[in-house]
């Protein structure tokens, strides 16, 4: 850690280096695109990953909080803070040219806070309307709905992208800038499609069956949860969590927990921290047989749709049986979990493994062999390893690409280091890869809760806590594997019983913004092909 | 060859005699005029029924493959499930689309109706139940048959969406590229049968090994399988559904029709699947004949027994069934693997099929 202090403050001499739960900088916003560049290309610590880039108010001023990663080792992290105090017309330096990630990043800050990022080449709001009245995520905001009234009448999409950038003399100019081309054939795939899963819309020009641009639009549901939060107790918010990413519901609800236990020194028990465990593992199955079903659905057998759900379903029942919740466990509390599993849950676990084993054997002798199937996967949507590097994208499809980005090995939470599995890597980076990292993932879960499973111990199944729980002050992150990726929770806590600022990393949106990058070039039914493969899922961004 | 007797059930009889009573009733002009409507109304009814069946039959049989129980409330096993269907579509309201090309949206269904209908008149259906016997009967059938393209291409034109608009192209490229193996697949087993007249082909295939699929040894076979690939390939239905897609394009050509416009697509895509496996039965297995193999006299008068139509409709339930099946197993093609698959594979195939298939009929190599 000395020396990554050493090379920042060579760099930038007047940056503030604190710390705190993890290394924080605080630099002056002329500085941060130089400090970044350099932490990115340093040979020692490539700091190559932008996993997170939250925008903060902070009363007299709006800033934006970066936190950075390396690709060869996601352990490594480094939390960059820059900030202007110009509340009316609020400019920072856009990091797009370093990561591509941090485009609809940017351009949900600016819709959330104001903050413009010179040099981001389109200044778009995202998940807001380009007329939107205020800012919802800063404190000020006026949440009157008289100032945003319920629109009744359709609006046509303008397609012009305004940007603010830097001239080489230090001017500051605007300019905007056609997103597509005059004579473009745009066709609207999404928000009401059957193959979008969920409100997406990808405004989608095409040269006959060819994707030439696609331009992302998203917000359909945004519900607000982050400003929700603002006025909720911790344990109220958990909930919201389960509503993210809702097929991969008990993972995100595990993160917060983790994040808010960490931060208030709770100690969680063993056989929690086993219940906890297994459950994120079946979750995660859960998710990918979705996965799976859903992206044969999408590639026309809908057969294999309802095999896929067929052995959900077991899984479901089993987590009615121990929380009374399908989709939407809310099991997870703060300090373990909300209910003991049931007496029979180790033999019915046991008994899905056996069925799951053989139902996986059935997938790939019906599908995964298909020669129509492989015809529609293999060499489609080629992702690099790179790529994924730059856009974030995590998970089973940055695995895909032969990138090693598993947090249950590089940074273990609840009891991955105690059991083992294989990170299932493949280096094909199409479309075939990312489908067979899926199930070879189920079969790596069901590993791991086999280890588990048995060794369940006796014991208190929650710690109790304060029905109120206060924070001290300070920067809170956690991160988990989630079933599509990285998920992240970011709390800032001003020592209140209310957080000051939470985000939600969503890995979905890093799935969706490499979308126009990899299907530029391939044929519409592949957009659709690649989209199942990538199983992003709305909520989660939209949050 | 076959005993009268064996033919308690046949059609033929009451056909004949309810000729000759309107014969004996009325002047010549009129009996036929009496004819020609009752064979009309005849045909639209069993249009209607088939259709009816059919989707009852696939509702139920998909739902096997996908372990489901399929339609199951609305009579026992869901019987009338396709009839309650039938009546809601005809009591749906038609929406109204404004920025359509009126006349031609309303058009469009009528081609595609039309078409499958017209084919209907001229399908042996059983000994006796064939309205009109042509003497081009093969060439006939494929000539009626594509113009319900375009049914298609106008729909998708009309309906001035861009969903509906690359359906329909993928759909005119489809089914121009279909339509030749199709073609030329029928053409192979003409030369082989030596007559375009579906009668003369039918009352040829007496006995099993006379069947065009076994008479005609391995170019039989191949223009066998071929047929069922592009056959299916017409119907537009899965792995070929690319024109109404439903993952990419929503319902590609017919996103904007409703009610019973919408109903009329869905009709004939059903009703289109029986004709593709009717033509199929006629040309390859034997048309309406009873399976017979020659020396096996009590079988074969077993046989006989069951009447002409059944045999007609079992053997074309049993492509139906094929075709359900790969239509339920397989995932959708793309754009061009489709074209590839037709232009660079069947059609070559298919040509030189058609060669073999003639030296073995010019050297007289096929059983005889």
């Amino acid at each position: 850690m000395k020396d990554i202090k050493e090379l920042v403050l060579e760099t930038i001499p007047s940056a503030v280096v604190e710390e705190k739960q993890k290394l924080t900088v605080t630099v002056e916003s002329r500085d941060l695109h130089p400090l970044v560049a350099t932490l990115k290309a340093d040979p020692a610590f490539r700091f190559d990953l932008l996993m997170q880039l939250i925008g903060v108010d902070w009363g007299e001023k709006l800033g934006v909080v970066y936190l950075l990663s390396s690709s060869a080792d996601i352990s490594k992290e480094i939390v960059l803070i820059t900030a202007t105090d110009d509340r009316k017309n609020p400019l920072l330096y856009s990091v797009t040219d370093l990561y591509e990630t941090a485009h609809l990043n940017e351009r949900e800050v600016f819709a959330m806070f104001g903050i413009r990022f010179i040099n981001n080449p389109d200044m778009r709001r995202f998940i807001l309307n380009s007329d939107w009245t205020g800012f919802p995520l800063r404190k000020d905001y006026n949440a009157d709905p008289v100032l945003n009234p319920v629109n009744l009448v359709s609006k046509e999409m303008t397609d012009i992208a305004p940007s603010i950038y830097e001239t080489p003399q230090g001017e500051i100019k605007e300019k905007l800038t056609d997103i597509f081309e005059k004579d473009d054939y745009v066709i609207n795939i999404g928000p009401q499609h059957p193959s979008t899963h969920g409100v997406m819309h990808f405004r989608t020009a095409l040269d006959g069956e060819n994707v030439k641009k696609i331009d992302v639009h998203s917000g359909y549901i945004h519900r607000g949860i982050e400003k929700l939060s603002e006025e909720l107790t911790y344990s109220q918010i958990l909930h919201f969590t389960d509503r993210l990413d809702y097929l991969a519901a008990n993972i995100n609800r595990h993160a917060l927990c983790m994040c808010v236990e960490k931060a208030a020194e709770i100690e969680v028990p063993e056989r929690a921290q086993y219940i906890r465990t297994i459950m994120d593992e079946l979750t995660r199955i859960e998710s990918h047989l979705v996965a799976w079903a859903a992206m044969c659905n999408d590639i026309g057998s809908t057969t294999a749709f309802i095999y896929g759900f067929r052995e959900r379903e077991v899984i479901l029942d089993i987590f009615e049986k121990v929380c009374g919740g399908r989709l939407i466990m809310n099991h997870n509390v703060i300090g373990g979990v909300m209910f003991d599993i049931y007496p029979e849950f180790q033999k019915d676990v046991e008994a899905f493994i056996v069925q799951m084993r053989k139902a996986l054997i059935e997938y790939h002798r019906f599908f995964s062999g298909n020669v129509i199937a492989l015809g529609r996967m293999k060499g489609i949507g080629m992702m690099s390893k790179k790529d994924a590097i730059s856009w974030a994208v995590t998970g089973p499809a940055g695995r895909g690409s032969g990138w090693s980005c598993d947090l249950r090995k590089y940074v273990p939470y609840a009891l991955y280091d105690k059991v083992e599995f294989n990170e299932v890597i493949r280096t094909e980076c199409d479309s075939f890869a990312r489908y067979m990292n899926r199930l070879d993932e189920i079969e790596e879960s069901c590993r791991i809760i086999e280890q588990l499973l048995p060794n369940i111990p006796e014991g208190a199944f929650a710690t109790k806590t304060k029905p109120i729980i206060k924070l001290p002050e300070g920067q809170f992150f956690q991160r988990v594997e989630a079933a599509r990726g990285e998920f992240g929770v970011f709390i800032e806590s001003h020592g209140d019983k209310f957080p000051y600022r939470i985000k939600f990393r969503s890995p979905s949106m890093a799935l969706v913004s490499i979308m126009p990058h990899i299907c530029r070039g391939e044929k519409i039914a592949d957009l659709i092909a690649i989209g199942g493969s990538m199983d992003y899922v709305i909520p989660c961004i939209d949050r | 060859m076959l005993l009268e007797i064996s033919h308690p059930l046949e059609l033929i009889k009451l056909t004949a005699s309810l000729d000759s009573f309107l014969h004996g009733l009325l002047p010549s002009w009129a009996a036929l005029l009496i004819e020609f409507i009752l064979v009309g109304v005849v045909l639209l009814a069993m249009y209607a029924v088939i259709a009816l069946i059919l989707i009852y039959a696939e509702r139920k049989i998909t739902a096997f493959f996908q372990c489901r129980y399929g339609p199951n409330r609305v009579g026992k096993y869901g019987l009338i499930q396709s009839v309650a269907d039938m009546v809601k579509i005809l009591l749906k309201e038609i929406i109204h689309v404004d920025s359509v090309d009126k006349f031609l949206f309303y058009l469009a269904p009528f081609f595609v109706i039309c078409a499958s209908m017209l084919t209907f008149a001229a399908l042996p259906f059983g000994n006796g139940l064939h309205a009109v016997d042509f003497n081009v009967g093969v060439f006939y059938l494929i000539a009626v048959s594509s113009l319900s393209i375009i049914g298609v291409l106008l729909a998708g034109w009309s309906s001035n969406n861009k969903y509906s608009m690359i359906g329909a192209m993928r759909s005119g490229a489809q089914f121009i590229s279909y339509e030749l193996s199709a073609g030329l697949s029928l053409l192979t087993v003409a030369v082989l049968a030596g007559s375009l007249q579906l009668s003369t082909i039918v009352a040829d295939q007496s006995y099993v090994y006379h069947w065009n699929l076994f008479r005609g040894h391995l170019p039989a076979v191949i223009a066998f399988i071929i047929y069922l690939i592009a056959g299916h390939a017409e119907t537009n239905r899965g792995p070929f559904d690319l024109p109404e897609a439903e993952s990419e394009l929503t319902a590609g050509y017919h996103t904007e029709y409703s009610g019973l416009q919408f109903g009329f697509y869905y009709l004939a895509e059903y009703l289109n699947m029986f004709i593709i496996a009717g033509i199929g039965t006629t040309m390859f297995l034997g048309g309406w004949n009873a399976i017979q193999v020659e020396g096996w006299d009590g079988f074969n008068q077993v046989m006989n027994f069951i009447p002409s139509y059944a045999w007609f409709f079992a053997k074309t339930g049993v492509l139906i069934f094929l075709s359900l099946w790969v239509r339920w197993t397989f995932p959708r093609l793309r754009i061009d693997q489709l074209l590839n698959l037709e232009w660079k594979y069947l059609l070559p195939i298919n040509l030189v099929n058609l060669v073999i298939m003639a030296i073995i009929v010019v050297f007289g190599l096929y059983i005889k």
